[in-house]
This record gives structure tokens, sequence and C-alpha cells, in this order.
């Protein structure tokens, strides 16, 4: 992340939109900094992190949203400038804190990023957080570049300052983790120093009437400036006949359609970058002359619902009747992420206009070659990874308790286990810390005849952030469960943060670890560590737990491959020994590559042998074990 | 600039590189005053999974980060079967390549469940569908200079070594040595390096 701190206002720099949030935090003064990672929000918090001593700010990877929202609202209460990160479902569980702090207000600049995950590329859900700022009434932000990503965060900052409530600024995984020419701005430090009065009151009142009448007026406050903002804009004809509303990337799709279509001249574009509550004057402006309006955005309709709220309003003034298209009316899709492509799949549609990318047949020339010639690639643990020794120990035990156990998964880079990765063993997935919740209930089905196997599977960092809970539960109310906690010493699948377990903090400070044993022997529960690499041990100590009734932890317990690869520089060399590997004749059935499924074990079709791409492999030695011929040899390099 | 925007696709498998190799080449173009905006694949998909990244660079303005059907440019394969998947989506009759040859075989293909064909019949394909394709043997050459994951810099190297880019040689060398610590600069240069000589001599044009 070469440049993010510098000082030099007007330069040029290529940030991604997460580094650029981070650097208008930094512009606006920022002194506190909060979130929990979750992709394609992490690189926020982790961006001021790096910078937290040059800028004397605090950055933390607080144990969930819930906590960091919390702690960044109390540092606005208290005077300092704060912002706290987030991917959508971490919204989910940071809300109740937004859906009272809104009455509360704030003395500082306090912005919520809620960075969403537009066709759920790396996320269990593709949810609009958008609705939060309508649900809250408070101000809502949408960036369309990264710059405007730089930029609107500075000024939510000045916005929640003035009106005395916190903002949310949205983003997106295209907006987030798009890389842009950035111009850098200058870096405000206002000399400021907390306080916390006896007469501070940030208390919701009981009843909250009277707050949420004073919301509504500042609301009213933010959508007075919105009509000025310059983050909204109109280009094309002043009297388009057919426009375009989009906000948020849709802004740059809507812009390279209309160039690539020659519609320019033709089509307006009404671009929106403060989108709660509505600038509604100046959308009621382009309404005017507008008979046909195209809605653009990325997930829910939000834009299209209110904008046609507003439209409904406008017939008593002589503006109407109006076409409007966009989600509801199926020419932009309701689900996943969109494209140029789409935006001129609908204006072509819309405005009778023909146009071919490509000529058809090289078209089904060149698709055809993908489908016969490039075989899909599903998502593997990387080589080396720890869980994929844990999840066959799982299926060993499993086996051998021939009880048909039941497997409920969490969030994390083992959520693959509901896949070929892990032998499709997780047989639930949905938020954080659910996989011990759903074996909160059917741990205790007994009495019902249920008496199959529980097994709860949970992360580290999952563990910490929503897992205790459950724990507590499931002993308190007599569940019959087996937690096995993958104890991987990072949040590795957001990129290897550091947790409450791990002696460093966000700031690469030492900081004491919290032991998950030590939790789990708090709560009186019986809990084992074993390495998923020790097989062996590992699987006859599950199968021994599975016996047993109440609640019972096992952790398997082994760094993240690529962790301990970047950490030693070395790894060792993991080769075949050809004259022990006897192939196809085995009786193995190529347990290695077919079975075991890691991408660095290979085979050669020639020899009909096996073989290890020493590329690929990350030198773990999983294998050595595994292979029943004692073909797989290991040495320190 | 002929083409404006630029469009260029880097593709591979999670882990090989991606995001750094157009990292390298965007920063460069940044440093000779273009507008850059790069599309990137984080997350669920880097573990093994197909990855991409849209590179568009113009003098004029700025545009979205993903790329519109076959409107690709230029495509670097870091692997065969990922270059064609692109191509599928991105490619047309005036697409230039360079490839490199080595697979990295999905696991349903080392289970046994799907094929991965000849490399040879990737690269006849490729050939067939764009109008210039460099093979280059990426890992080979990232091998001499050190380390064989410093291939996606290697492809660097070679895109420097074809013309294709409005950029100078010494603004990527120069990008290196800005993202790359310690004795990873060297590494990187000499695999760029190694790149850059490769793509004079493997020039394989459609008669």
């Amino acid at each position: 992340m070469p440049g993010v701190e510098i000082d030099k206002p007007g330069q040029r720099l290529l940030l991604t939109g997460n580094e650029a949030i981070a650097r208008g935090a930094i512009e606006a003064g920022v002194s506190f900094c909060s979130g929990y990672p979750g992709t394609p929000s992490s690189e926020i918090i982790e961006t001021l992190s790096k910078v937290g001593n040059a800028y004397n700010l605090h950055a933390e990877w607080s144990t969930n949203e819930i906590v960091a929202i919390e702690a960044a609202g109390a540092v606005a209460f208290a005077g300092l400038r704060s912002i706290c990160s987030m991917k959508a479902p971490g919204a989910n569980v940071s809300s109740d804190f937004i859906l009272t702090s809104n009455v509360t207000g704030t003395r500082a600049g306090f912005v919520i990023v809620m960075c969403d995950d537009p066709a759920a590329h790396s996320s269990t859900n593709e949810e609009d957080s958008r609705s939060y700022a309508r649900l809250a009434d408070i101000p809502l932000l949408e960036p369309a570049t990264a710059q405007e990503a730089k930029d609107m965060t500075k000024w939510a900052f000045d916005l929640s300052e003035k009106l005395g409530i916190f903002c949310i600024l949205r983003s997106v995984t295209r907006i987030s983790h798009a890389r842009s020419d950035i111009k850098l701005g200058e870096i405000h430090r206002p000399e400021r120093t907390p306080s916390f009065t006896p007469q501070d009151r940030y208390a919701a009142k009981l009843p909250s009437v009277e707050q949420h009448f004073q919301l509504h007026k500042k609301l009213k406050q933010a959508q007075e400036l919105f009509e000025e903002s310059e983050f909204n804009w109109y280009t094309g004809p002043t009297d388009a006949n057919f426009i375009i509303i989009c906000c948020g990337t849709a802004w740059l799709y809507s812009r390279e359609a209309l160039e690539i279509l020659g519609l320019n001249h033709e089509v307006g574009i009404l671009k929106l970058g403060t989108t709660w509550p509505l600038p509604e004057e100046l959308i009621t402006k382009h309404l005017q002359h507008a008979r046909n309006v195209l809605i653009v955005e990325e997930t829910d309709p939000f834009l299209e619902q209110n904008v046609k709220v507003l439209a409904a309003e406008l017939p008593s003034r002589g503006i109407g009747p109006i076409n409007f298209c966009g989600k509801r009316s199926g020419d932009i899709p309701a689900v996943s992420e969109i494209n140029v492509d789409l935006v001129i799949k609908a204006l072509t549609k819309l405005k009778g206009k023909a146009y071919t990318p490509r000529e058809q047949p090289y078209a089904e020339k060149a698709r055809e070659a993908v489908e016969s010639l490039a075989p899909k690639r599903a998502l593997a643990f990387c080589p080396g990874c720890p869980h994929r020794a844990s999840f066959w120990a799982i299926k060993t035990a499993l086996k051998w308790d021939g009880r048909d156990g039941v497997v409920m998964g969490d969030i994390g880079c083992y959520s693959l286990g509901t896949g070929p990765a892990g032998f499709y063993l997780s047989q639930t997935l949905h938020c954080m810390g659910s996989g011990l919740g759903n074996a909160n209930g059917l741990g205790n089905l007994r009495k019902f005849g249920f008496d199959h196997p529980v097994i709860a599977i949970c992360g580290d960092s999952t563990f910490y952030h929503a897992a205790i809970p459950g724990l507590i539960n499931a002993k308190h109310n007599g569940a019959n469960v087996v937690l096995v906690l993958l104890d991987n010493s990072a949040t590795a699948m957001t990129g290897f943060q550091p947790h409450p377990g791990i002696e460093l903090n966000a700031m690469g400070t030492p900081a004491p670890a919290i032991q998950l044993e030590d939790i789990c022997k708090g709560i009186g529960i019986e809990v084992h560590v074993r390495d998923p690499f020790d097989l062996k041990a590992a699987v006859e100590d599950l199968y021994q737990m599975l016996q047993q009734d109440g609640v019972k932890a096992m952790i398997f317990r082994r760094k993240c491959a690529l962790v301990e690869v970047r950490e030693s520089g070395t790894k060792k060399r993991v080769y075949i020994n050809a004259e022990k590997c006897i192939g196809e004749d085995c009786g193995c059935a190529r347990f290695c590559s077919r079975v075991f499924k890691c991408p660095g074990l290979t085979w050669d079709w020639e020899t009909r042998k096996a073989m290890i791409d020493e590329v690929v492999c990350n030198g773990c030695g999983a294998c050595v074990q595994l292979c029943p011929g004692n073909a797989i040899a290991a040495e320190e390099i | 600039m002929k083409q404006d925007p630029l469009n260029i696709i880097v593709a591979g498998v999670g882990g090989q590189g991606n995001i750094r190799a157009s990292e390298i080449i965007g920063t460069a173009a940044v440093q000779s005053g273009f507008r850059v905006t790069i599309g990137e694949t984080y997350g669920a998909a880097q573990r093994g999974g197909s990855v991409m990244s849209h590179i568009r660079i113009s003098e004029k303005s700025q545009y979205g980060p993903l790329i519109p059907e076959g409107q690709a440019h230029i495509v670097l394969g870091l692997e065969p079967a990922e270059a064609l998947r692109v191509i599928g989506d991105f490619g047309n009759p005036l697409t230039k390549v360079i490839v490199n040859p080595r697979p990295i075989y999905p696991v349903d293909v080392l289970s046994g469940e799907l094929k991965y064909p000849p490399v040879e019949q990737i690269t006849a394909k490729i050939e067939n569908l764009v109008d210039t394709i460099h093979v280059v043997e990426t890992t080979e050459l990232a091998k001499q200079a050190g380390n064989a994951s410093a291939q996606n810099v290697v492809m660097v190297g070679c895109l420097a070594g074809s013309g294709w880019l409005p950029m100078r040689v010494q603004g990527l060398e120069e990008a290196i040595r800005n993202i790359f610590r310690g004795a990873l600069i060297e590494l990187n240069l000499q695999a760029f390096r190694l790149g850059l000589a490769a793509a004079a001599t493997t020039t394989k044009n459609r008669p």
C-alpha cells in the first residue's frame, strides 16, 4: 500500500476503493477506527491500522461488529471523529446499536461504512445494506468511483458533525476492490480532546418519541443539503425525453453503455451520490422533462422504489405520467451484480437500437471452446491447509461412529465444507456463529427420538465473534454437542487479520491472547487440543468424544498454511517415491489426488502414478501420513 | 492511443499473483499520467478458483471496473485454461494473448470427474480465436529468476516486451521497485527482464 499516508495534496496514486475510504478518513482527521474483517470491507481498517502511529489514531479489529460500532459511537459522543467498517452481514450484527444511537445523536463526525457484495462473490448472501439508512432515518451516501469514495468519506464526517447524527457510506465489491487513480486531498488534523462531562447525555429517552421527531428534523436538514450536493449531477440534453437515474457503480456502467450505443446526445443521466433522503427537488426538476426513466442500481430496487414514491406525488404539480423501467419491469436484473452489458441490453430494448458486441458465430465458437476445453474450477482449500485434514478427521470419526452424525457449518474458509473440498460434510451454512446455534437445537432432540451425534464446526475468529453465547447455552440447557474448533491462528478468509487469540493486535503491538481452551474451561466444558496433521490421534480422540453425553469441545490447532509460509519463509519438499508408488494397481483408488483432493497432489496420466506439483505444494506433509503405500516422503530444505 | 480505453485482462487461478501483476501495470500507467481502473477478484474466489483482473487505461476519462463483452484488447493468461475462459467472454478476432502453458489442475480434474485437455489443444484453440498468441514458459523463467511464483512478474515483462503498452519499460521497472520490498525487488526485476527478453523471441503470429 504505497503512499496512502503521504501528505501531498494533488498527487495521483493508484489506490483501491477501500484504501481511498481510509484516505478520506485520514484527510478528515479521524481518531478512532474499528471494525471486524469481512470481504469486501477488510482493507479499510487494515490501511488505517498501518498509519495508526504516523497519524496518532487508534485502529482495532474488534471481536465483532456490534462491539466495534458501540466503541466507535462512544468516541464520537466524546468529541473525536470515528469510523466503523463492516460487510453487509456485519451491518446486521451492528444494527441493534444503529437503531438506537440514531435517536441519541452524536457530537463528533461518526461514519459507518457498509460494504455490500452484489453477486455474493465472497458472502452467504447479496444483501443490500442501504435499507438500514431508511430504517434508521439517517443519511446515506453512495460513491460511484474510488475517488468519490475518498471525497465522500471526508465529507460524511462534516455532514455527521453538522447534523449531529451518524452517516452511512455504502460501498460495493466493485468500488471497494477496484483500483483507480485517486487525487489526494489535504489532511486535516484538528487538535481535539475527548471529553464526557457529567452533563453529556447520549441516552434513549423512555419513551423516545420526541427524539424520533427530532431525528426526522435532522433528516430534513440533510435533504436540504443534498439538493446542492456536488455528488449529484446531470449530464446530457437538458430536455431529454429518456433519462437514466443511477447511483454507485451504475454511473460508469451507464455512461459507457450510452457511449458504446452512441446515445449520449439523446439520453441524459441523473447520477445520485446522496440516496437517502433523496434530493427531491433535483429529481423533480429532471422528471419534468423525462417521459421515460430507466433506474440502474446494484442489488435491491432501493432508489427505484424511493423515486417512484416521489413520482406518485408529482401529478398534482402537473408532472407525469412517467414510464419507469428498472428492476421491477425486469429490464435490469433483480439479482446479482450489474455491468455495462446489462445496461446496454436494457437500452437496446427500450430504445429499439441494435447492438452486437461480437459477430454471433464468433461468440458462439468462443463460448463453445470454453465449454469443451476449460474445465470448471471448484473452490478448494489451499495446498497445505489444515482444514482439509480436520474435515478428513471428522469424516473418519463419524464413519467409525456409524450413527449418521450431523455437521453444522459456519463462516470462514471452512465454509467450503459444504462442497467437495470438505467432503460435503457441512449440512448448514448461514451467519457467524449459527453452526453452534443450530447444534443447540439438534443436540436437544433425544426425547423426540433423534439420536444422531451433533457436531458444530467453528473457526477461531468466528468463535470469539459469535459462538460463545451458543456454548454457554449448550452447557446450561443440556445440549449434546461436540464443538470442533478449527484454530488456524488467523482470520484467514479475509486476509489473515489478527483476532483475540493472537498475541498481536491490529496496530502490530503485543496484546494478551485469550485462549480458546480457557474460555471453554471457564464455562465448564471438557476441551481437548489436537494437531489435525496428527490424523490418527485426531480421529481417535474425536471418536471418543462423540461417544459421550453433554457438550464437549475439540480444538484442531494448526497454523494457516499461508501464514506459516509467510512467517517461516521456507517449506518442506514433499515428493513421491516412484518405486513405492504402484499407481492404479495399488488398490488405494488414487487416494492422494482423487479422495484427499489437495491441489498439490497431481497424477501422471502416462506413468499412471502420483505426482506432486512443486509449484503448488505448500510442503505441509499431511499426505505423507495418509498414503497407504507409504510412497510420499518429505524432507527439510 | 489507438484503443481508448485500452482493455487488458490478467487471467489465472487464485494464488498466482493476478492482483500483483495488475498493480504493477496500473501503477506504471498512473505514473505516466493515464486514467486507470482495475477490477479485481478477492476473497472466497481466491481459494483455488478462477480469478481475473480487468485493467482499463485511458488518456481521456475514467472507466468502470468491468470490461464489456468481447472488448479485451490484451489477455495475459497465467494459466492456459483460464486464458481461454476469459477469451470465451471477452475475446475478439483482434485480441492479443500471452499465455503461460503450465496447467494448474482443478480439483475435479485431479479426482477424475473432469478432463483437462492437452495444453497444445488449448493454445491451438486460442490461436484460432485471436489475432496473436505468444506462448511463454513464464514459470520456468521465474525459476531461473529464483522463485517459480514470480511467473506473474515474468508475464508483465512479456507484456512490456510486446510493445502493446503505451508506457515505457522503465515505468514498469519503477513500479516494481515501488511495490516490492527488500530482496524481492531484485528477484522481481530479474523475473521482469527475463519476460522482456522472452517476448522478443517467442512471437508466434497467425499467418
